[in-house]
């Protein structure tokens, strides 16, 4: 009797297995968790230098026009930190790419599930899955050797500025928003469209009607989902938007965004100087604005649940 | 307008949208392409590059390339797997999950440069790592561990929970459900994504100027102790890879052949990153095959 | 269970083979060949000269490995002051750049650079004062037929803030005057090809990228050439320096003086579009005071 208790109160070899299974998948987790975390610290830390450090003041660097910061402006007797043009470019090419990829991205997504036989499908796929694997630095290659020329021969100009960026940053987040959109396409039950077809719809009617509005917050979140992408994207739009650290007045004008002039002026400045600090403050509002959008991500998700 | 007709020319427009979407990437392709293919040859691939002569090669940047790819994802696999099973299979919602989750996610919208920076500053520089493939293939590993993980728990999560409980039917425990059930059948979907994280940390240019350089020494391919600096397989050695070396040559380089080489180091890219995405299916496909038949 | 034991047999023994692979690889390294590499990081425009050093020194040494980093003259001084690695290369004076605590670092001034105002063909201009330069870069001049071109407004180009070819640029050609607010570009390549196709574009760019896709202005009426920069007419131009801290001991300095050889110098530093220190007829401190030699 007692050896069998005790055989049963023992934790079994599957037991034990299972808790050392636990046990290094959380700590891989942990891992990662602490990876993130450091990273956040340090550029935080960094970020924040400006201001306690240097007493840059916070509305100054928000709102302020004038971005040189190893130039002391005559006016306000102050180093130029004001981040606002590299802000407004850096909304101005996001907003713009999504705003031209998400018909494409939603007409192929609805092609791919909904129109397509089969195998229209099985072309598109692998077309989507490359868009995604092409590198950024060729991006920035064929922005500068096709956009950008072709720009500058339509508007004059040098055709840098924020319209070559957005049309390659449209290039580039297409298929993330794509996708991403099949995804939930797909997800929208059967019964949905065979009822819509029964009460006598046409494809398009039942297309607009009930597909796209059953799935508008995955279509949401995957197109916040591509412009986060397009907000952290560096070196492709650093190649074709002419980096000019002005106010951006023309779509067609020499702008800058966050990412630009921040992979430009890291090398060039001196580690712990003003000029330095204000640069990793630039990757601070990136490390924020990327939590803004999956902070919006999660809400859409949310609201989309509820319904 | 009738719907009948509405309906025909919604369907003209989604065909028109879908094949100029397929005609920008063939566009592109073609250009990348047409313009380095012709530069292409066995000596430009083999032999090592030359910064101010013509005639130079990517011979050396391609293999550390491989190289360093490989390491990382020797380091990364098995964190970014084990991290993925936690999350989706013994994870309960919680806001301490909730809160990793989206520490995940905002690392992968990190611009790539950052975190090449905080890898010079802490591998480079204070570990005394210097510039060499090991800084380089722990930075690698940083950017790539986002979005291996989430790569991987979208695989784990497609498995239907109607295995997991088979398992627990049948009296496994959970680590050996996710060990013998799970892990097989996901097998497909997770190598498709770990090749195609393959091919985005092998375009990675950013995060490895200032962690594995921007030097190419010449290497020994006849010694391969890896405790030798100028063997080909020593960690410690500098590494310049091919998208670090395009980007180079691109900003400063002043060989007379410099849009030639650029070019033909850009169609080479490609290629590679084109055959890891079209053998990411095969071997999925593969695998699924043979793991599901015993 | 048999399986899965016969799995963990076979994964130990694979381990086990690797570690003493391992284990021998390290026993049979070559221990003459591991000294500790020379490193230099900084300067984009002067990475190709000290490459091409690199490469031969290591050949001529061998054991001895050189390793050449980019990074900016920003990244170099801020290295080097740290002492985190062997050498800084520098376009500018370590005693220009802010934040630099230069007290304890020793220059070695090893090439130099000229550096000439490149205007797109359209403009029909050719050649400029420095005060018509510094006009246009400040944004007083804004129309090339102000200075005797083509009705053609004028597109500044400027390199990022902080690089060397700017700062000497400013420092030299507009007297410390700070150009107006313009389109930066990373690199001279690409400053090149957008002043090449871009009407009315002016920039600037060291003498080694000299094209004649673009017109290379005179500055007071003087020929951007290596022989007017070693005389002294022409006054765009910077040294290249290599920063040590504290004196150069061992390998490193053994490599420097090769840099300074007779024989690297002529071997090297006009081929990659430099003026060799050798040639030069003045010598100018960083408050810009000239002394004939």
């Amino acid at each position: 009797m007692d050896l069998i208790t005790e055989k049963i109160k023992k934790t079994s070899l599957s037991t034990k297995q299972d808790r050392f299974g636990k046990l290094i998948s959380i700590t891989a987790l942990i891992l990662i968790a602490s990876v993130v975390v450091l990273i956040f610290g340090f550029v935080i830390s960094r970020g924040l230098a400006t201001f306690t450090t240097n007493k840059v003041s916070l509305g100054h660097f928000l709102f302020g026009t004038d971005w040189n910061p190893s130039v002391v402006n005559k006016k306000t007797g102050q180093p130029g930190v004001g981040a606002l043009p590299l802000i407004v470019g850096s909304m101005a090419v996001t907003f713009l790419a999504a705003l031209v990829a998400t018909p494409f991205a939603i007409g192929t997504a609805v092609f791919m599930t909904e129109v397509a036989n089969k195998r229209g499908a099985k072309i598109m796929q692998p077309v989507i899955e490359l868009l995604v694997g092409i590198p950024s630095v060729v991006y920035g290659v064929i922005g500068l050797t096709v956009v950008v020329p072709t720009v500058r021969a339509i508007f004059g100009g040098t055709g840098l500025g924020i319209l070559s960026g957005t049309i390659v940053l449209f290039v580039m987040i297409l298929p993330t928003i794509t996708s991403m959109t099949v995804d939930t396409l797909k997800g929208v039950p059967r019964h949905y469209r065979e009822s819509a077809l029964a009460i006598g719809a046409t494809r398009w009617q039942m297309i607009q009607k009930v597909i796209l509005r059953a799935a508008t917050p995955g279509i949401l979140t995957a197109i916040v989902f591509g412009m986060a992408r397009a907000f952290g994207e560096a070196l492709a739009v650093q190649m074709v938007i002419g980096n000019a650290a002005n106010m951006p007045n023309s779509l067609v004008s020499a702008s800058a965004t966050l990412t630009s002039v921040l992979t430009m002026g890291i090398g060039n400045t001196v580690m712990g100087s003003l000029q330095n600090n204000v640069l990793w403050s630039l990757a601070m509002i990136l490390l924020l604005m990327s939590l803004v959008f999956n902070i919006l991500i999660r809400f859409i998700g949310r609201k989309g649940e509820l319904k | 307008m009738n719907a009948k007709t509405a309906d025909k020319i919604a369907t003209g427009v989604i065909y028109a949208i879908a094949s100029s979407v397929a005609l920008i990437l063939v566009a592109m392709l073609a250009f990348i392409l047409v313009r380095g293919l012709p530069h292409l040859s066995w000596h430009f691939l083999t032999a090592s590059a030359r910064s101010f002569e013509a005639g130079g090669g990517i011979g050396i940047q391609l293999f550390n390339s491989f190289y360093l790819l490989v390491l990382a994802m020797l380091i990364s696999f098995p964190i970014a797997l084990g991290a993925a099973i936690y999350l989706n299979e013994y994870a309960k919602p919680s806001l301490f999950i909730s809160i990793i989750r989206t520490a995940i996610e905002v690392m992968s919208s990190l611009p790539s440069v950052v975190v090449g920076l905080f890898g010079f500053l802490i591998f480079v520089v204070k570990f005394h790592l210097g510039f060499s493939i090991l800084s380089g293939a722990i930075a690698l590993t940083f950017f790539n561990l986002p979005i291996l993980t989430s790569s991987i728990e979208s695989s784990l999560s497609q498995i239907p929970n109607l295995q997991r409980e088979a398992g627990a039917a049948l009296g496994l425990s959970r680590f050996e459900t996710v060990i013998h059930i799970i892990l097989p059948a996901s097998v497909p979907s997770i190598v498709t994504g770990v090749v195609i994280s393959a091919g985005r940390v092998f375009g990675e240019a950013a995060a490895l100027i200032y962690t594995a350089g921007q030097s190419a020494p010449t290497l020994d391919f006849g010694d391969w102790n890896p405790f030798n600096l100028a063997s080909p397989l020593s960690p410690f050695r500098p590494a310049e890879t091919l998208a670090v070396h395009i980007w180079k040559i691109n900003s400063e380089g002043i060989m007379p052949d410099l849009s030639a080489v650029s070019a033909g180091a850009s169609a080479v890219l490609i290629i590679v990153v084109l055959l890891f995405n079209f053998s990411a299916r095969r071997l999925g496909m593969m695998l699924y095959k043979k793991l599901t038949k015993s | 269970m048999q399986r899965s034991h016969r799995g963990a047999y076979i994964t130990a023994l694979v381990v086990v083979f690797m570690v003493g692979l391992l284990a021998f690889a390290y026993q049979t390294r070559d221990k003459n060949g591991n000294k500790a590499p020379i490193t230099a990081v900084g300067s984009t425009a002067l990475q190709p000269l000290v490459e091409a050093a690199g490469e031969d020194y290591q050949k001529s040494h061998p054991g001895v490995s050189v390793t050449v980093q980019g990074g900016g003259s920003g990244t170099g001084l801020s290295q080097i002051a740290q002492g985190a690695v062997s050498l800084g290369n520098s376009d500018l004076y370590a005693e220009e750049k802010k934040g630099i605590k230069s007290k304890d670092l020793v220059d070695h001034r090893v090439a130099v650079v000229g550096i000439m105002p490149i205007i797109n063909k359209s403009a029909g201009v050719s050649d400029l004062t420095l005060q018509q330069l510094t006009d246009i870069f400040t944004g007083k001049i804004q129309n090339w037929k102000e200075v005797g071109g083509q009705d053609q407004p004028i597109v500044l180009v400027n390199r990022a803030a902080g690089s060397g070819t700017r700062a000497a640029f400013e420092k030299w050609a507009m007297k410390g005057a700070s150009s107006k607010e313009a389109q930066e570009q990373d690199s001279s390549g690409m400053v090149k090809s957008i002043v090449k196709s871009t009407p009315g574009a002016i920039s600037y760019v060291a003498f080694a990228y000299k094209s004649n896709d673009v017109t290379m202005a005179k500055v007071n009426g003087i020929q951007p050439t290596n022989e007017n920069v070693e005389n002294g007419t022409y006054p765009i131009w910077s040294y290249e320096h290599i920063y040590t801290k504290g004196k150069p001991e061992g390998d490193t300095k053994q490599f420097l003086s090769y840099m300074d050889s007779k024989e690297f110098q002529d071997k090297y530093v006009e081929k990659l579009g430099y003026i060799t220190m050798k040639n030069m007829q003045i010598d100018r401190d960083v408050n810009g005071h000239v002394t004939r030699k």
